[in-house]
C-alpha cells in the first residue's frame, strides 16, 4: 500500500509514458504534438507536487506565523518558466506542422516519408 | 579589473540577446546582415577577452543582480566554459561574415531580419549555457538556443527540411525534458541548483536512488541533444536540409555545447558523489563511441549526397570526443576538449566549401561535382586540406587531437591497443570518404560544360581563413592545448 501512498509520483510517471507513447507511435504530427504536451505537463506535475508540503501554508512570513510550515515557492516559479517554454515549443511545432501541410499536403509521417523518398 | 570588464560574462548574452529585437525593426537590403554581424563579432570579442583573463589564472564570476551564489543565479567562466565559447561566437562571427550571398539566395528578402534575429538567439542560448552556473538557466538557454535553431534550419527553401526540423523538435524536447526531470529530482533531493553547490550538497543525501535515477535522465536527455550514438537520427536529415551557412554554424557547436553540459555534470556532480558512477560512465560512453565512430565512417563512405555525408561524418567525430572521455584520464579528457576545437574548425571549413559550391550547383550530389575542381580550384584546394585535416594528418589540427586520443588510449592499457586499432581503422574510412569527393572532383571528365565560376570572394575569403586555422593550430597547438589541459585537470580534480 505503501506505493498507492505516493500516488503523484505515479501521475507523473504513467502520463510521461502516455506522452512518450503518442509521440513513438503515432503517425499523424498533430497527435505527436499533443503528446509532446503530456509529456511536458507531467514533468510540470513532477515539480509543482515537490514544492508541497503536508500542512505547509503560503510563505508569506509574518509574524502570527512566523514559525509556520512553509511550502516552497520556488518548483513553482521555476515551472512557470518550463511551462512558457512548453508553449513555445507547441506553438513552434504548429507551426511546422502548418508550413508541412501546404508543402506535402498530408499530415501523417509515413505518407511524407513516401514524397520524399520520390 | 575595471568596471565594465567585470560584467563582461553577463555581456556574453545580453549582446547577442538584446540586438535580436532590434534587428527585426530594419528592413533595408543588407542592414540585418551587418547588425547581426556585428553583435556576433562583438560577442567573438567578449569571448577572446575573457579567455585571456582566465588564461591570465582569473577566476571569473559574476552574480546575476548581485544576489550571492547558491541563491541568486551564477555566471562563471573557467577553462572549459572559454574553450567552447570561442568555438561558438567564433563559428557563428565567421558563418555570418562569408554568408550574405549565401544566405540571400536561401532566405527571402522580407524574411530576412527575422531570419537574423533567430541567428542572434541562438547565439545568445548556446552563449548562455556556457556562462551560467545554474541547472536549471542552463535548461532555459538550451531550450532557447534550441527553439531558434529549428526556426534556423526550416528557414530556407528546401521543403525536406520541414520533417526534419520536426523530428529535431520532438527528438530536442524530449532531450530537454529529461533534462528538466534530472534536474527536478536533484532539486527535490538537494535544494539547490547552483552546480558548485550541488557537488556538497549531493554528498549530504541519505538516499542516493533519486541523485542515481537523476544521472541517468541528464546523461540520456543530453546524448539525445549532443546526437551521440544511437540517438542521433535528427541529426543527419536537419544538417542536410538546412540552408548552408546555418549548417556550417550548427555542425561547430549546437551539438558540442550540449556534449559541454552533459561533461560537466557528469564530472562535476556526480563523480565525486556516486559511488561507481566513472565505472558506469565508461561502461555507458565507450560501446556508443565506438560503435559510433564504425558506423557513422561507413555510412558516410558510401552516401552520395555530400552534405550527409559530412553530417554522418560529425556522428563519427562526436564519437571521437566522447571516446576521449570515457578513459577518464586527463590525457583523455584532453584529447575530447581539444577535438571539439579542432573538429570544430575542420568540420566548419568543410561545411563552408559546401556553401562555396552550393552557390554554383543546385543538388550537392557527388555526381553534379565531377570535374569541378577544373572551374572551382581554390575551393576544391579547400576542401583537400580541411579534408586532411579531418583525417588527422600531421600539420594540421586534427592530428594534434588524434595524437592525444591515442595517447591516452594507450595509458589506459590492454584495452587501449584494441581502441587505437579502431580509431586507425576509422581514420582509414575518413580518408576514402573524403577520396571519393577529391577524385570525382579532380579527376572524373565535367558531364556537358556548364559555366561553372569561382565561388563568391568573400565566402571564399573565410573558407581559407578557416582552413589555414586548420594549418596554424596543427603546428602552434599551444593555445587550444592549454586551455583543454586547464579544463580536463577541473574535470578530472572531480574523479576521487
Amino acid at each position: 500500500m505503501e506505493s498507492l501512498g505516493i500516488y503523484y509520483y505515479w501521475t507523473f510517471a504513467v502520463l510521461l509514458m502516455v506522452g512518450l507513447y503518442a509521440v513513438i507511435a503515432k503517425q499523424n504530427l498533430i497527435k505527436k504534438l499533443i503528446g509532446l504536451s503530456l509529456f511536458q505537463a507531467a514533468v510540470f506535475l513532477l515539480y509543482i507536487t515537490m514544492g508541497k508540503l503536508e500542512g505547509g501554508t503560503t510563505p508569506i512570513v509574518t509574524e502570527a506565523q512566523a514559525n509556520a510550515l512553509f511550502s516552497n515557492p520556488l518548483p513553482q516559479v521555476l515551472i512557470l518558466t518550463a511551462i512558457v517554454v512548453g508553449i513555445s515549443t507547441l506553438a513552434l511545432g504548429l507551426g511546422i506542422v502548418i508550413r508541412i501541410k501546404e508543402e506535402y499536403d498530408t499530415i501523417e509521417e509515413d505518407e511524407i516519408q513516401e514524397i520524399d523518398k520520390r | 579589473m575595471t568596471a565594465f570588464h567585470s560584467h563582461l560574462p553577463v555581456l556574453q548574452v545580453i549582446v547577442p540577446m538584446l540586438t535580436a529585437p532590434l534587428v527585426i525593426l530594419l528592413n533595408q537590403k543588407r542592414l540585418p546582415w551587418a547588425v547581426a554581424t556585428t553583435a556576433s563579432l562583438c560577442a567573438f570579442a567578449i569571448a577572446v577577452t575573457l579567455t585571456m583573463s582566465v588564461m591570465a589564472g582569473q577566476k571569473i564570476q559574476y552574480s546575476l543582480g548581485a544576489w550571492p551564489a547558491p541563491w541568486g543565479i551564477e555566471l562563471a567562466v573557467d577553462a572549459f566554459s572559454a574553450l567552447m565559447l570561442l568555438v561558438v561566437t567564433g563559428a557563428s562571427s565567421v558563418a555570418l561574415l562569408a554568408g550574405a550571398q549565401s544566405l540571400d539566395r536561401d532566405i527571402e528578402d522580407h524574411r530576412q531580419p527575422l531570419f537574423y534575429a533567430a541567428w542572434l538567439l541562438a547565439l545568445s542560448g548556446l552563449v548562455g549555457i556556457l556562462v551560467t552556473a545554474d541547472a536549471f538557466n542552463i535548461f532555459v538557454f538550451m531550450e532557447i538556443s534550441s527553439l531558434a535553431s529549428y526556426v534556423l534550419i526550416s528557414g530556407g527553401t528546401d521543403k525536406r527540411a520541414l520533417p526534419s526540423v520536426f523530428k529535431y523538435l520532438m527528438m530536442g524536447t524530449i532531450g530537454a525534458t529529461f533534462y528538466l526531470i534530472g534536474v527536478g529530482l536533484i532539486y527535490m533531493m538537494t535544494g539547490t541548483l547552483n552546480l558548485a553547490d550541488m557537488t556538497f550538497r549531493v554528498e549530504d543525501v541519505a538516499d542516493q536512488t533519486p541523485i542515481l535515477l537523476a544521472a541517468g535522465f541528464i546523461t540520456v536527455g543530453l546524448a539525445l541533444k549532443g546526437a551521440i550514438f544511437p540517438l542521433h537520427a535528427w541529426l543527419p536529415n536537419a544538417y542536410t536540409h538546412a540552408p548552408n551557412m546555418v549548417t556550417v554554424f550548427l555542425a561547430a557547436c549546437a551539438t558540442k555545447v550540449a556534449i559541454y553540459v552533459l561533461f560537466r555534470f557528469d564530472f562535476i556532480v556526480f563523480q565525486p558523489n556516486l559511488v561507481g558512477h566513472d565505472f558506469q560512465l565508461t561502461l555507458f560512453l565507450l560501446p556508443l563511441s565506438i560503435l559510433a565512430i564504425l558506423v557513422g565512417s561507413s555510412v558516410a563512405m558510401f552516401e552520395p549526397q555530400l552534405k550527409r555525408l559530412l553530417a554522418w561524418s560529425s556522428i563519427a567525430q562526436i564519437g571521437y570526443i566522447t571516446l576521449g572521455v570515457s578513459f577518464l584520464n586527463v590525457t583523455g579528457i584532453t584529447a575530447s576538449l581539444l577535438h571539439v576545437f579542432n573538429h570544430s574548425l575542420a568540420k566548419g571549413a568543410l561545411f563552408l566549401v559546401m556553401a562555396c559550391l552550393g552557390m554554383r550547383i543546385a543538388q550537392l550530389r557527388i555526381d553534379n561535382i565531377a570535374g569541378i575542381a577544373k572551374k572551382m580550384p581554390w575551393t576544391m584546394a579547400a576542401f583537400v586540406l580541411a579534408g586532411l585535416s579531418l583525417i588527422g594528418v600531421p600539420g594540421t589540427a586534427g592530428f594534434i587531437s588524434k595524437w592525444y586520443l591515442i595517447t591516452a588510449a594507450f595509458e589506459s592499457g590492454t584495452m587501449g591497443i584494441a581502441i587505437v586499432v579502431i580509431i586507425l581503422i576509422s581514420s582509414l574510412m575518413a580518408v576514402v570518404y573524403i577520396w571519393r569527393i577529391v577524385e570525382t572532383a579532380y579527376f572524373r571528365q565535367p558531364e556537358g560544360d556548364s559555366e561553372i565560376t569561382e565561388a563568391p570572394l568573400p565566402l571564399l575569403v573565410m573558407t581559407w581563413v578557416i582552413v589555414l586555422m586548420n594549418i596554424y593550430f596543427g603546428f602552434v597547438p599551444g593555445v587550444p592545448i592549454e586551455l583543454a589541459t586547464g579544463a580536463a585537470q577541473l574535470l578530472h580534480g572531480q574523479i576521487p
